[in-house]
């Protein structure tokens, strides 16, 4: 047993909450930084982490198994000495004595700690919320849940017509079942995307045979012994279902933080470099919230943002400034479709297009006073790429050479 | 199940037996080959997969699709002639004993 030297006080170690992407980024780029101290890792669920995009894609289509989705194998965890603790609920933080308490009781102290405690699935307030049948796709569980309901299932209804729900929709599609998306706001994606994209996602489903209601108020859920059978919108419709699949966003899961005082705002609020307003406290991924440089806040939910953040999380752990200021970049798999998305296109101003939607094959470039904000590609993952670059790089593309085919933006990144 | 073997850019050889269905990344991920980063989880979204397959087995390959095609030029390392992005080739008994070339960079 190696133990401190005893001229050195004892390293307490690095404790991470949450051992989802964001976590285990964390504990890989502190190795990866030359950090030589205990590690800790500590997880709610039973499984080691896991990659979260194919949950409501390639599982629920039944295309790939359980196995593949871990993210690394036990021996890894083994060869970088990071402690994996699953199955372990952490339920305070003791800023003062530097501890954090598990549900069972023990106590353990960190020299820096990560908060990477992501996000629950949104409720519905309304009655019948808590029918069997009516389930909210977040974690490999929740997964699980769903897939089996769609062996038994004929009729599903999909409330919320976001990413989430729009996969889970393609996916049960894909299935051969019957499949209604019901949308309260009067457009698809309404707050992640433009109502160009929203409009190209309303057609794909239809073409595929989904019914797309918007303005689909749900004001109810039926149900007999206990299971769900209808959801009942506020136009007076009821939508026949034996399956309910809630979509209707995540909620940052900030309690540990709000519990011990840290700055919160719909999210852990972080920097650029993921240091929350205790020195030695950082957050990553999906429960954090950012300030821009305009001052504006930002809620990312993606793999990226979870990765990125855990780089710079780990640096800042250990004293070193690591801003992540890269363009949000997005995918979302549907049918035979790739949309991949780089940039926030909220408050763009003027839009071109490249490619045919027609054709399912298209980017539309996003402007604001002149300048590129985003790229929504679909099915052409090398303008995807380019525009990662383009934005980085603040190069000066003009709508006109978007548009043209025969303008190489790759030219504008070398 | 397939014997792979993946060297990294410094020469670091690790032998990884990767079940048949999986795809090469996801065996090198889970085994912590630290030369591909499959950021995306093997959605052919990310391009940090990229990889060398040797000669000798790169006509057994099934070619790439058109979204694979795309993304291969976009790689942080020199796409060459067997350049190929990990994630989207499933192991088969064909592939057994393999040996796969990792690029000096993936990001």
């Amino acid at each position: 047993m190696g133990g401190p030297a005893q001229s050195e006080p004892a390293d307490a170690g690095m404790v991470i909450v949450g051992a989802g992407q964001g976590g285990l980024q964390v504990a890989e780029s502190l190795r990866a930084e030359g950090y030589d101290g205990p590690i800790t890792l500590i997880g709610e669920e039973a499984s080691a982490p896991y990659h979260r995009p194919p949950l409501s894609k390639a599982i629920l289509a039944g295309m790939m198994e359980e196995a593949q989705l871990a993210i690394r194998g036990a021996e890894v965890f083994e060869r970088q000495r990071i402690a994996l603790l699953t199955g372990t609920r952490v339920v305070a933080i003791d800023r003062p004595a530097r501890q954090v308490r598990l549900e069972d009781g023990r106590r353990l102290g960190y020299r820096g700690l990560a908060l990477a405690t992501g996000a629950r699935v949104r409720r519905l307030p309304i009655t019948g919320d808590g029918l069997d049948g009516v389930l909210g796709l977040r974690s490999l569980d929740d997964a699980r849940r769903i897939r089996a309901a769609l062996d038994r299932a004929a009729r599903v209804v999909v409330i919320g017509g976001g990413y989430i729900g729009l996969e889970v929709a393609a996916a049960a599609r894909k299935r051969g079942l019957e499949v209604t998306i019901l949308e309260a706001a009067d457009r698809l994606l309404a707050r992640s995307a433009t109502p160009f994209l929203a409009g190209f996602y309303a057609d794909l489903h239809r073409g595929q045979g989904v019914t797309v209601a918007l303005g689909a108020k749900v004001v109810g859920l039926d149900g007999q012994g206990g299971r769900v059978t209808a959801v009942r919108t506020a136009d007076g419709r009821t939508h026949p279902a034996d399956l309910v699949v809630v979509g209707v966003g995540i909620v940052p899961d900030t309690a540990l933080a709000e519990g011990c005082g840290l700055a919160c705002d719909g999210g852990v609020l972080v920097d650029d470099c993921a240091r929350t307003d205790d020195p030695a406290i950082v957050a990553v991924g999906d429960c954090t919230a950012r300030r821009t440089s305009s001052g504006a806040l930002l809620r990312l939910e993606s793999v990226q943002n979870a990765v990125e953040q855990g780089k710079s999380a780990a640096a800042a752990l250990l004293g070193r400034e690591r801003p992540f200021t890269a363009a949000p970049w997005f995918w979302s798999d549907q049918y035979d479709v790739k949309l991949q998305i780089v940039g926030l296109s909220a408050d763009h101003d003027r839009m071109a297009l490249r490619g045919s939607p027609e054709e399912r094959r298209f980017s539309a470039f996003y402007f604001r006073e002149g300048a590129l904000v985003a790229i929504d590609s679909v099915n052409r993952p090398a303008d995807h790429m380019a525009g990662r670059k383009l934005l980085d790089r603040k190069a000066a593309l003009t709508p006109e050479q978007a548009a043209d085919e025969g303008f190489p933006l790759a030219s504008l990144t070398r | 199940m397939a014997k792979v073997t993946f060297i990294e850019h410094d020469g670091l050889e690790q032998v990884v037996d990767i079940p048949t269905g999986w795809t090469l990344m996801q065996g090198a991920v889970q085994s912590g080959v630290a030369g591909i980063e499959g950021e995306c989880g093997g959605s052919c979204a990310c391009a940090t997969c990229h990889c060398y397959v040797d000669e000798a087995h790169v006509d057994a390959l099934p070619p790439p699709s058109e979204t694979e095609e795309e993304m291969l030029d976009c790689t942080a390392s020199e796409r060459r002639s067997n350049s190929r992005l990990s994630c989207q080739i499933r192991v088969s008994d064909a592939l057994d004993g393999i040996v796969i070339r990792l690029p000096e960079a993936q990001s």
